[in-house]
């Protein structure tokens, strides 16, 4: 086999396996604690939040929660992978092999959907235990599953080669990260803000995310999904040209 | 060919307090098949110098190439053919020891590897520790897995940067013994050091560097040669006088100074008695590789251009 391709299979492998020998801390609890915002959440407002005509308020959220979950977790897996063999120093191994930026960028967003995916399926089979849930555009589910664990993966690597100390880090998850979920459609419609919120929330990309992913299960989007493809897409393509320049520069790997 | 070529390496850290001139027009060959040492006090460059072979730092000017292969425009096929033994005890907490050696040896494209990976654990004495997680390991034990690591993908030519810093005796021969046999198997081996013996008894070249810079590159019998020739060797209770003391070694109540022939030993010996001096355990001996390591870095260090 060609080895520069079968080193990026490595690591994907490697990455993959690592979080999977600590999949109670990086499956189960934030599957679980998708469960808690549907219990809370869902008990709390489904009779007195009316999104859509035809779907109750439970229906609504748990697409939600399921592409937030996904986003999470893409975005946890390569950014605290990268900062802990960062500040551990075991990321030598990796840059004294051949591996091309390719590789790194291939193998470290790869497990970082995988995660994403995996999570998002595990938030997906719990929670239709509390609302009836049909897939009524299955490949729009897909599409854009895959195209926002691979932006929040790419954005994990970023920030993982960015940050050199645990506090950025966590930084970048608490101020740009979680505020731009939370603030994206996951637990409201849009519809329902005021107009100049509504024109705001069109700007996040994070919106369309989980707008998309959410029009594949009731069939209603509150925005356009061509806008939101494009968008996706065109961020994904930033963002892997971003991270391959900064593995061309060496940022911040080699001094 | 060269297994390994240093070519005008310079390397500046750019810092707030100015630039730092860590390595100043570095230029060497290490042939294949050589035990080659890599010499200098902390700081001289040594690991920066690696650095840059290995790929981990970017040199600011000059070309370093391994097996003919340059490090930054060919670097696949130079880290393929370099293993690295890094100085700092580093491990992936994730991983079992025979994982972690799978998986360095798939990152070089090196797959189905495990009856090598089970030559290398038993020659390092890790046979017993295959399937146990490296948290779990002793420090002795991780640095056997760095060089296993190192050497999972049989590189022919292998780096060890200051290998045996606080590993116990045993360790350290069971290193070198497997070192030294894979030397006589062909593979070039660069070593650095500050445990001066390990150098003089296993390399047949040395480089010393100062301040970023070469200072001494010959046979290490050469070295040993030209140099500081006899040494005058006692052991005293008393205070050196002072026109003693700025050219001796002193190590607790060891003195050892630099002495050529008899008539310096007996100027020193003179000196010694007008001052009420008391030496026991008289001896002349040979001087060995930190003698001749401590005159060249007491030298006037050669100034670099502004």
């Amino acid at each position: 086999m060609n080895g520069a391709l079968s080193g990026a299979r490595t690591l994907l492998y490697k990455e993959v396996l690592r979080f999977w020998k600590v999949s109670f801390q990086t499956v189960a609890a934030p599957v679980l604690t998708a469960v808690l915002y549907l219990l809370i959440f869902g008990h709390v407002l489904e009779d007195h939040v009316k999104v859509f005509d035809s779907i109750g308020y439970t229906s609504f959220l748990i697409p939600g929660l399921v592409m937030m979950s996904v986003l999470q977790n893409a975005f946890a897996n390569s950014s605290s992978s990268l900062i802990q063999s960062k500040i551990t120093g075991n990321l030598v191994f990796l840059l004294v092999a051949p591996l091309s930026h390719w590789a790194w960028f291939v193998a470290y967003v790869g497990a970082s959907m995988v995660r994403g995916l995996v999570v998002g399926s595990g938030v997906l089979l719990v929670t239709l235990w509390f609302a009836p849930l049909h897939a009524v555009e299955p490949w729009w589910i897909v599409i854009f599953a895959f195209l926002g664990a691979g932006m929040l993966g790419s954005l994990g690597l970023i920030a993982g080669l960015w940050a050199e100390k645990f506090d950025q880090m966590a930084g970048f998850q608490n101020f740009i990260i979680m505020p731009m979920t939370f603030l994206s459609g996951v637990f409201y419609s849009v519809h329902s803000l005021p107009s100049f919120w509504q024109t705001v929330s069109h700007l996040n990309p994070f919106f369309y995310m989980i707008d998309g992913f959410r029009y594949g299960f009731t069939g209603h989007a509150d925005g356009s999904l061509a806008v939101g493809v494009t968008i996706m897409v065109a961020a994904n393509l930033a963002l892997a040209l971003l991270a391959r320049s900064l593995f061309s520069a060496g940022y911040r790997l080699k001094p | 060919m060269p297994a390994i070529s240093f070519q005008s390496v310079a390397k500046t850290f750019s810092g707030a307090r100015g630039d730092v001139h860590a390595l100043t027009d570095v230029s060497f060959d290490i042939q294949a098949g050589e035990f080659f040492g890599l010499l200098g006090p902390n700081g001289a460059g040594k690991t920066t110098l690696i650095s840059i072979l290995a790929g981990l730092s970017r040199a600011t000017r000059g070309r370093v190439t391994v097996m003919g292969h340059d490090v930054v425009t060919d670097y696949a096929a130079a880290r393929r053919s370099l293993g690295i033994v890094p100085q700092e005890l580093v491990f992936d907490p994730f991983f079992s020891v025979r994982e972690a050696l799978r998986i360095q040896s798939g990152y070089f494209g090196v797959h189905h590897n495990d009856a090598w990976i089970d030559e290398l654990l038993a020659h390092l004495g890790l046979a017993d520790k295959a399937d146990a997680n490296m948290r779990q390991l002793s420090g002795g034990m991780k640095r056997r897995v760095l060089v296993a690591q190192a050497l999972v993908h049989r590189p022919p030519v292998i780096v060890l940067d200051e290998p045996t810093a606080g590993v116990d005796v045993e360790l350290r021969q069971t290193l070198w013994q497997f070192v030294a046999r894979l030397n006589k198997e062909g593979h070039t081996v660069l070593l650095t050091t500050h445990y001066l013996e390990e150098a003089e008894a296993l390399c047949g070249r040395i480089a010393m560097l100062k301040q970023g810079r070469v200072v001494a590159l010959d046979r290490t019998s050469a070295l040993l040669a030209g140099r500081a020739s006899t040494m005058l060797r006692f052991k005293m209770d008393t205070p050196l006088p002072a026109s003693l003391a700025a050219q001796s070694r002193v190590t607790g109540r060891i003195v050892q100074i630099k002495a050529h022939d008899a008539r310096e030993v007996e100027a020193i010996l003179a000196t010694l008695r007008e001052a009420g001096g008391q030496p026991e355990d008289l001896e002349i001996g040979r001087a060995d590789l930190e003698d001749v390591f401590l005159e060249i870095m007491q030298g006037e260090p050669e100034r670099a251009p502004a």
